[in-house]
């Protein structure tokens, strides 16, 4: 089970609604992932309509909606999006993403610090968006984030964990819950994130665009499942040379 | 103050084009093959050497598209607010020489048409009118933001330049992105279309996305208009601006045009004639060229045209538009800018992108962020 504020998650599967051919498919795959947390933008729902076809899409008791901030450019209007959110889809849990730059929709990491320790106050259950940055991550868990989310590699590109040394060092010294998102491709790369010890991961683009968003969907839930286990049942290692013969210490037993 | 006139200097339209018509199968496959194109890679994919390639390149094309928007289509409409205009510009129907009765929407027309595009299902409006600075100039674009800001999420403008204080003042009102088409990058060329005018100030139009990357606005729309000279020379300097412009002013999206002339009452014929193979090869290469921008295509194309490409690098379309001011309510007959090709609703358009395994997008904005 994994402990992210005061949920708990038998999944640790995290899905996004973006880039799917319609609500209905959307709903269908992210059923078959069995993901009990769904991010959503904000830009992309109609907060005043009960009715918006993709929140419509997401009424199950076991899937909790995770609003983010997709769009906004700054610390200020982070907040003020927050607000919206929590008042509109009724849960203080906020996935912060600010990218300033739209082009490759990199996280800012001076906004996003400035967000955090400014919506922690607030009440809300911050789970920011980052680059893979060990410091940054330590700095955000000191202000109050309920779990961290470094990026594999550039959003929507299904690079796979093109971060690697980076997310070891902050899996191996966070004190809050690593979720890997953005950039995880293919659900090998679901499972190595989970092998070397993520507490979960996000996967949006990679089951959307897929050929059939459902099956996929059922793929990485799959590979997040046997990557989990393969952590918990610690990993033997790969060893970079034979042992069979000793000719640097086999002296010591002359 | 910098801009994007100093790298425009140093270019010679006769040299690119020369370059653009020697490039060879060889440089088009180097282009394909290679992650991260340059702009002499560009000019490769416009070439007439690849358009052997168009295939492979539209297969790349739909492939990076997905990837970076999945499978979504935009959706947005203009709603014409005035026909005045003190320009004359060869190829339009608002030109100050063309007589025709002109009208510009009052504040109740303004609500009026809202209503009728609102019904219509739409989140996004772009706001087009002709340039007429005693009418329609600041203050009537800052009450037309404030008339319909409360009914949608986000609103772009194509109107005349303006300057850098007067984006800010409109950003600030709730303009959400600028379209600003240079139309021609021939500076020559540019002078005999626009004889008259504002608008024939070649400098202050090439320099507006300067002003509009200054005062912070979320979105820039670049294109040309093709017909008015060669495509592939005016398309490269269109790729160099937005070069720059994504180099310059970073936290900016940017999208791309691609209208062809259309006819109008007593307009110019076009002098480049591009045929539809030509323009698939051209949203293939704007895709493989750059994976991040937006490509969009308006009801200037025809149905069949316009529902095959949407899946092989088009992201945004407009569909059920009207190019005259009160088209959608108030006046229906009034004088329209040019002929629209596809007629089909949008509801209609939205049942096509369904069928093609796609998801019309009508809101990706809010007035909120």
């Amino acid at each position: 089970m994994l402990t992210i504020a005061d949920k708990t998650f038998t999944s640790r599967l995290f899905t996004g609604t973006g880039k799917f051919s319609s609500a209905p498919v959307m709903e269908d795959a992210l059923l078959a992932s069995g993901s009990e947390l769904v991010t959503v933008a904000l830009k992309r729902v109609d907060m005043n309509d009960p009715n918006d076809d993709i929140l419509r899409h997401l009424q199950h008791p076991h899937i909790n909606l995770l609003p983010n901030t997709s769009g906004v450019r700054n610390a200020k209007e982070a907040v003020f999006a927050a607000q919206l959110a929590r008042e509109a889809l009724q849960t203080n849990w906020l996935k912060l993403e600010i990218h300033p730059d739209p082009k490759y929709l990199m996280p800012d990491p001076v906004e996003t610090l400035r967000a955090t320790e400014e919506l922690v106050k607030l009440g809300f259950v911050v789970l920011p968006y980052i680059h893979a940055d060990p410091v940054l991550c330590k700095r955000l868990e000191e202000a109050g984030a309920a779990a961290v989310m470094p990026l594999g590699s550039p959003i929507g590109s299904n690079k796979g964990l093109r971060t690697i040394d980076f997310l070891e060092i902050i899996i191996g010294q966070s004190k809050v819950p690593v979720v890997i998102d953005a950039g995880i491709g293919a659900p090998s790369d679901a499972a190595k994130a989970m092998e070397i010890g993520a507490d979960a991961v996000l996967v949006n683009t990679a089951i959307a665009v897929a050929g059939q968003p459902v099956a996929m969907a059922r793929a990485f839930k799959q590979a997040v499942e046997a990557g989990r286990t393969a952590y918990e049942a610690r990993l033997a290692k790969p060893f970079g040379v034979a042992i069979a013969s000793s000719p640097l210490t086999a002296f010591l037993d002359e | 103050m910098s801009s994007f006139i100093n790298i425009f200097d140093q270019y010679s339209w006769d040299d690119i084009k020369e370059r653009i018509y020697s490039k060879t199968a060889s440089d088009v496959e180097a282009a394909l093959t290679k992650p991260g194109r340059t702009p002499d890679d560009f000019m490769a994919l416009i070439s007439p050497a690849a358009a052997a390639y168009l295939e492979p390149m539209a297969q790349l094309s739909q492939q990076l598209t997905l990837q970076r928007f999945g499978k979504t289509i935009q959706l947005y409409v203009p709603m014409y607010l005035s026909n005045e205009c003190n320009n004359i510009c060869t190829y339009c129907g608002f030109s100050l020489d063309n007589k025709v009765r002109r009208r510009t929407l009052t504040a109740t027309e303004i609500l009026q048409e809202a209503e009728a595009i609102k019904s219509m299902g739409y989140e996004h409006v772009l706001l087009v009118t002709g340039e007429a600075n005693h009418t329609v100039h600041i203050p009537y674009f800052k009450n037309a933001l404030q008339l319909l800001r409360p009914h949608f999420a986000h609103i772009s403008m194509e109107v005349q330049p303006l300057d850098e204080e007067d984006y800010r003042e409109l950003i600030a009102g709730g303009l959400h992105t600028v379209l600003v088409y240079q139309e021609t990058y021939h500076r020559e060329d540019y002078k005999k279309h626009h004889p008259k005018g504002k608008k024939s100030n070649f400098q202050y139009r090439i320099e507006t996305p300067d002003r509009l990357g200054r005062a912070g606005v979320h979105k820039i729309g670049l294109g040309i208009l093709i017909g008015l000279e060669d495509w592939r020379t005016d398309s490269f300097f269109t790729a160099l601006h937005l070069q720059y412009l994504e180099r310059t002013y970073w936290q900016t999206k940017y999208s791309i045009s691609f209208p062809r002339l259309r006819p109008f009452s007593g307009g110019l014929e076009p002098k480049v004639d591009m045929k539809d193979r030509e323009l698939v090869q051209l949203i293939c290469a704007w895709r493989i060229f750059n994976q991040e921008v937006e490509l969009s295509l308006s009801t200037r194309e025809l149905p069949k045209f316009r529902d095959h490409v949407m899946q092989l690098g088009i992201t945004s379309i407009s569909a059920g538009s009207k190019t005259n001011p009160g088209g959608y309510a108030v006046e229906p007959e009034s004088l329209e800018q040019f002929e629209i090709a596809d007629e089909r609703s949008p509801a209609e358009m939205a049942r096509v992108i369904a069928s093609k395994g796609y998801e019309a997008v009508w809101k990706d904005w809010d007035q909120a962020l």
